[in-house]
C-alpha cells in the first residue's frame, strides 16, 4: 500500500517537475483547454452551469490521461479518496462519521475570513495553503464548539451537532459574501462549497498526495491502538491507553483529510467520502483490516473516475461526480457485497427454503410409508402424490419442484402410476431426517415440556437451522429414552399429525386441488 | 516498594455531577481470594472498578493497587469490562479482540506477531473456545462472547484481576467453566474481584464479599458477611434519605 502510494508519488514528481518550472507556467498551459476557474466571478460561474454533451475526442482526451492537468487532478482526488476511505472505515465505527460533517461544514466561514484578512498580513488571500489553513482553524472551532454546546447543556449531541453546522456554514456564506461586495475578486472561492477539481494545480495534488500520505502511515502506524480504541474504549482506558489522545489523533485525521477534499469535493459533500466508501466495505468482509483496505478502494475508485468525469463535463461540480461515482459502488456493494449483500442474504434464505422442502418431502415420505407398514421399520413401498400434498401447507408447485430436485438427486424413484418411491439412499437420508427430528421432538417433551399435540410444529420451526454436532449431543442428552437402536420411534401418533395437517391446510388445499387434479390427469 | 496487598481502596468518593454514585468506600482485598462485590442495580459496583483504575474522576479518597497507584501496577491487573459495554457486530475476529489483552506488551505501533497469537490461542483453550478463534465475532452466543473477554483478560498474565458481570447472561455451561477458571487462578495465587448478581451462587463461589450500596455495607469472608441482615441492609433501601438528599441535589443542579 505505502509502496504504492510512493510510487504513485515519484510518478508525480517526474512528470510534475520535469515539465514545468514552476506554477505560473503550469497555470499558463492548463488555460489552454480549459478557461481558468479562478479568474470567473462567483456569479458569472453559478449561473453558466449550461452542459454539452462531449464530443468523442473530449472523452478521449480524458480517458488516454493525455493532459497533465487531468492526470494531476485525478492523482489528487484518487488519493484523497484513498485517505478518506481509510479514515472513514474508524469514523464510522467509532460513530463518528457525522462529526466529519459539522466539520466540514464549519469550514466555510475560515475560507472567507482567510481571504479577507490575508492581505492585511502582507499575504495572498487566494493562495491554497492560506486559505486552508483559514479553513482547518474554523473547522477545528467547529468543533470545540459542538463539544463545548454538548457538555454545557443539556443537549444531545445531534443537536449540538445541527446547531453548529449550520450556524457556521450560515456565517461563511455571510462571509463570502461580503467578501464578494469589498475585495471583488473572491474568484474561485465558491468551488470550496461544491468542489471544483478544475482550479486545481500541481501544488494542490502534491499538497493532498502529502496529507494523504501522512494519513496513510498514520493509519498503518497505530491500526491496532485505532482498533481497540474504536471497539472498547474502556478496555483501551484499562490499560493505560490515552483515550482522548487517540481520539484527537482520529479527529485530525479527519480534519486533515476534510481540508485537502475540500477544494475537489467541496465542503457539503465531503461526508460522502468519509461514510460511503466505508459503508460499502462493510458489506464485503467481516475484517476490520479488509474493511479498510476495501474502503479506500472505493474511495480512490471513486476519486478517480468521479474526478475524469468532471473532467469530462467542466461545468458540472467536481463534488457531485465523485459522490455519484461513490454512490454507485455503494448500492453495488449493498447487493453484491459478499457477506452481508441483499442478494447473498436472499440466496442464503432460498438456501434454507429449499432445504426445508428438502428435508420435509423426505420426512413426509418416510412417515406415510411408517402409517402403511410397522412403526420404525419403513421400507420401499409407494405414496401417491396427493397424500403427500396433504402432508402439509406446501404448493402443488412447490412439492413438484422439490420432488422433480430428488429424483435427479436419486433420492427418489417414480413408479408406472405415477406414486412416489424412496430409493436405497433416499431411505437411508429419510429415516435420518425423521430421527432428527423425533430427537428433538422427545427432547422438548423431556426437557422443554412442550405438549406433545404440539411438538411437530416446534421441533420443525429449530431443527432445519441446526449444526450436525448439536444432533450428537442431543443423543447423548437423551441416551436414557432412546431405548431402541435406529430411527426412534414418533412420540406422538403420525395419524393424527396427518389428519391435523389436512385440516389445517384443507384451504390451501382447496387452493390448488384444481391445478393439481388437473395436472394429474394430464401425464 | 510493592505491598503484597492487592487492592486498598480508602475513603473513596465518586460523583456523577456532583450526584455521588460511591460514597466514601472503603476497601482491603486479601491476597489469593475470590472476592464477590454483591449490591442492588445502580449501587455503582462498576464505578467502584472504573474508579480502581482511573476510568472515572475520583471526589476524593486514594487507591493503591500492591502498594502504589495503579498507573504503576496497571501490568499488573487484568480487567474484563461487561459484554453490553461494547459492539458485537464489529468487524474483527475472535483471536484480534484476544491478542487486545497483548497490545500493552506488544508496545505501540508495533504488529501483533506470531507468538503473541499463539499466547492468545492458548488463552481460548483455556476457556475451551479455541476452535471459534477465527470466528468474528458478531457470530458468537452470549456465553461465547464472555468467554472471549475472559481470554482476552487472561493473556494478560495479570496478578489482580477485576471483573464486571462476568456471569450476566451466560449459559450454565459458560458459567461452570469460568468458575472452573476463577478457582484455578486462585490456586496460582491471583486475587480476583468479580461483581456478581446472583445471590443463590454467592457462598459456593466466594471467599469473601463486598457488600455495597453507595457505600459498603459489609464485607469479610463470606461466611460472616453473607447474611440475611447484611442483605437487607444492602438492598432494603435504608439509604432513602441519603437518596432523597442526592436527588434534592441534582435537581437543583438542573435548574442552575
Amino acid at each position: 500500500m505505502t509502496h504504492l502510494l510512493l510510487m504513485l508519488m515519484a510518478w508525480l514528481n517526474a512528470s510534475g517537475m520535469g515539465s514545468v518550472s514552476d506554477a505560473a507556467d503550469l497555470r499558463f498551459q492548463i488555460s489552454d483547454f480549459r478557461i481558468f476557474e479562478r479568474s470567473v466571478t462567483i456569479a458569472e460561474s453559478l449561473t453558466d452551469r449550461s452542459i454539452d454533451w462531449p464530443d468523442w475526442s473530449q472523452w478521449q482526451r480524458v480517458l488516454s490521461l493525455r493532459d497533465y492537468n487531468t492526470r494531476i487532478v485525478m492523482l489528487g482526488t484518487g488519493l484523497l479518496g484513498l485517505a478518506a476511505g481509510m479514515v472513514g472505515s474508524f469514523t464510522l465505527l467509532r460513530r463518528r462519521a457525522l462529526m466529519g460533517d459539522a466539520l466540514s461544514h464549519a469550514t466555510l466561514p475560515g475560507v472567507g475570513l482567510a481571504f479577507l484578512l490575508a492581505p492585511k498580513f502582507g499575504l495572498d488571500g487566494k493562495s491554497l495553503p492560506v486559505l486552508l489553513t483559514g479553513a482547518a482553524l474554523s473547522g477545528i472551532a467547529g468543533v470545540a464548539a459542538i463539544l463545548y454546546v454538548r457538555n454545557l447543556t443539556r443537549l444531545k449531541e445531534d443537536a449540538a451537532l445541527g446547531i453548529v453546522l449550520s450556524v457556521f456554514f450560515g456565517a461563511g456564506i455571510a462571509i463570502l459574501t461580503i467578501a464578494q461586495q469589498g475585495a471583488g475578486h473572491v474568484a474561485g472561492l465558491e468551488s470550496f462549497i461544491y468542489g471544483k477539481t478544475a482550479s486545481m494545480i500541481a501544488d494542490d495534488a502534491r499538497l493532498i498526495a502529502g496529507a494523504g500520505l501522512a494519513s496513510l502511515i498514520i493509519v498503518t502506524l497505530l491500526f491496532k491502538e485505532l482498533t481497540l480504541l474504536c471497539f472498547d474504549d474502556t478496555f483501551a482506558g484499562s490499560r493505560g491507553y490515552p483515550v482522548l489522545l487517540l481520539d484527537l489523533v482520529l479527529m485530525t485525521l479527519v480534519v486533515a483529510v476534510t481540508i485537502i477534499g475540500l477544494q475537489a469535493v467541496g465542503l457539503v459533500l465531503m461526508i460522502a467520502l468519509l461514510v460511503i466508501p466505508a459503508a460499502a466495505a462493510r458489506f464485503w468482509t467481516h475484517d476490520l483490516k479488509r474493511m479498510t483496505l476495501i474502503s479506500a478502494g472505493i474511495g480512490g475508485a471513486g476519486g478517480l473516475v468521479g474526478s475524469a468525469m468532471s473532467a469530462v463535463f467542466p461545468n458540472l461540480p467536481s463534488g457531485a461526480m465523485i459522490v455519484i461515482v461513490c454512490s454507485v459502488l455503494f448500492f453495488l456493494s449493498m447487493f453484491l457485497g459478499r457477506s452481508r449483500g441483499i442478494l447473498v442474504r436472499v440466496a442464503r434464505r432460498w438456501e434454507l427454503n429449499r432445504t426445508v422442502d428438502h428435508q420435509h418431502l423426505l420426512r413426509g415420505m418416510y412417515e406415510l410409508l411408517e402409517i402403511q407398514e410397522e412403526p420404525g421399520v419403513a421400507t420401499g413401498r409407494n405414496v401417491p402424490f396427493s397424500s403427500l400434498l396433504s402432508m402439509r401447507s406446501w404448493s402443488s408447485f412447490r412439492l413438484r419442484r422439490e420432488i422433480s430436485r430428488c429424483l435427479r438427486n436419486g433420492l427418489l424413484v417414480r413408479n408406472d402410476d405415477q406414486s412416489l418411491s424412496l430409493t436405497d439412499s433416499g431411505m437411508v437420508e429419510a429415516s435420518r431426517l425423521a430421527h432428527e427430528h423425533r430427537l428433538w421432538e422427545l427432547y422438548l417433551i423431556t426437557h422443554a415440556d412442550v405438549a406433545p399435540g404440539r411438538v411437530d410444529q416446534a421441533a420443525d420451526a429449530i431443527e432445519h437451522v441446526l449444526e450436525p454436532e448439536l444432533i450428537v449431543r442431543l443423543e447423548g442428552l437423551l441416551r436414557q429414552e432412546l431405548a431402541t437402536q435406529g430411527v426412534v420411534p414418533s412420540p406422538h401418533p403420525l395419524e393424527q399429525i396427518a389428519a391435523d395437517a389436512t385440516a389445517k391446510t384443507a384451504t390451501a388445499v382447496a387452493d390448488h386441488s384444481l391445478t393439481s387434479s388437473q395436472k394429474d390427469e394430464t401425464p | 516498594m510493592t505491598s503484597s496487598v492487592p487492592l486498598a481502596v480508602s475513603d473513596l468518593t465518586v460523583a456523577w455531577h456532583r450526584k455521588p454514585v460511591i460514597w466514601d468506600v472503603d476497601l482491603e482485598v486479601e491476597p489469593g481470594q475470590l472476592v464477590g462485590v454483591v449490591g442492588p442495580n445502580g449501587a455503582g459496583k462498576s464505578t467502584l472498578l472504573k474508579a480502581i483504575m482511573d476510568l472515572v474522576p475520583k471526589a476524593s479518597g486514594r487507591v493503591e493497587v500492591f502498594g502504589r497507584p495503579y498507573k504503576k501496577s496497571r501490568a499488573r491487573v487484568g480487567y474484563v469490562p461487561q459484554r453490553e459495554s461494547v459492539d458485537w457486530d464489529f468487524p474483527i475476529s475472535v483471536l484480534d479482540v484476544v491478542t487486545m489483552g497483548l497490545y500493552g506488551k506488544i508496545g505501540w505501533c508495533m504488529p501483533v506477531r506470531h507468538k503473541h497469537r499463539e499466547i492468545a490461542r492458548h488463552a481460548l483453550e483455556r476457556v475451551g473456545i479455541a476452535e471459534l478463534a477465527n470466528r468474528q465475532i458478531s457470530q458468537l452466543s452470549g456465553g461465547q462472547q464472555q468467554r472471549t473477554f475472559l481470554a482476552r483478560a487472561l493473556v494478560q498474565d495479570a496478578d489482580l484481576y477485576l471483573m464486571d458481570e462476568p456471569f450476566a447472561a451466560v449459559d450454565a455451561a459458560t458459567e461452570k467453566a469460568i468458575v472452573e477458571i476463577l478457582r484455578d487462578m486462585r490456586q496460582a495465587g491471583k486475587t480476583t474481584l468479580v461483581i456478581h448478581h446472583d445471590l443463590h451462587t454467592v457462598p459456593e463461589y466466594f471467599d469473601s464479599l463486598v457488600l455495597l450500596n453507595m457505600r459498603v455495607v459489609a464485607s469479610g469472608p463470606t461466611n460472616e458477611v453473607f447474611t440475611r441482615e447484611n442483605l437487607e441492609r444492602t438492598y432494603g433501601g435504608r439509604l432513602t434519605l441519603l437518596d432523597e438528599a442526592t436527588e434534592a441535589m441534582r435537581r437543583r443542579e438542573r435548574i442552575l
